[in-house]
């Protein structure tokens, strides 16, 4: 019964690999990845942002939706905290 | 933390680190826009700043943000980062379109202003949400959150 349930495990471990080979290389310049949205980032990021650091205009212009939810999941987990731990007598 | 447990060597030092650490966190998230850093990690080390006092002089921290106050930042600064992406939207831009804010400046230098503004509202939040945290594991019964 033991080995049935470590089954699954197993056979996921090997899709997972499977799939893990198939992955473009790091900085592989023919991926999706690199060849899409990264040279637009490069190419127009100055002018469409005026961010001088890439990094900047990435994380607070482009993807200022994905850094919303981030700023929103750490207020949720202080939330959390705060709920769970709040003493009883208040 | 109920008791004080510093001694005159921690008191001291803790004293002296403590405006220190406000000033780089303050760098830290001003400067995001240039340099490695932003409003996580300055408001990271904003919040560290508040919890060393809080260790070193327990209940008695001169300057300790209370609980209630804390919640309250975060909740401003989630509410700001907010704000600012809706004013773009009312001044007929996408949400978190910066360049549409109506500053009499250059179009850059109004989207830095607007990354600045998203990046205080991080800061707060992080701020806020440390000090919760680290207050909702180390409070005492008596003591409010």
């Amino acid at each position: 019964m033991r080995l049935l349930a470590g089954l699954p495990f197993v056979v996921a471990a090997v899709l997972l690999c499977v799939a893990a080979s198939d992955f473009a290389a790091v900085g592989d310049p023919a991926s999706p990845a690199s060849t899409h949205v990264s040279p637009r980032y490069i190419e127009q990021g100055y002018g469409e942002t005026g961010a001088a650091n890439l990094v900047t205009a990435v994380l607070a212009d482009y993807r200022g939706y994905d850094t919303l939810g981030e700023t929103i999941v750490i207020f949720t987990a202080g939330l959390a905290c705060v709920f769970i731990f709040r003493r009883r007598d208040l | 933390m109920s008791t004080q447990f510093g001694t005159s060597v921690l008191d001291a030092a803790s004293r002296l680190i403590a405006p220190f650490m406000l000033m780089f966190g303050a760098y830290v998230v001003t400067h995001g826009h240039y340099s490695p850093g932003g409003g996580f990690q300055g408001g990271v080390i904003f919040a560290v700043a508040v919890i060393l006092a809080r260790l070193v002089h327990g209940r008695d921290a001169r300057w300790g943000i209370r609980p209630r106050l804390a919640l309250g930042l975060a909740c401003a600064g989630a509410g700001l980062y907010m704000a600012i992406g809706l004013l773009g939207l009312l001044f007929r831009g996408n949400f978190l379109d910066y360049g549409m804010l109506p500053l009499p400046l250059k179009l850059a230098e109004v989207r830095a202003v607007g990354t600045l503004g998203i990046e205080i509202g991080v800061a707060l939040t992080v701020t806020g949400v440390l000090t919760l945290i680290f207050d909702a594991l180390a409070g005492m019964p008596d003591e409010e959150i």
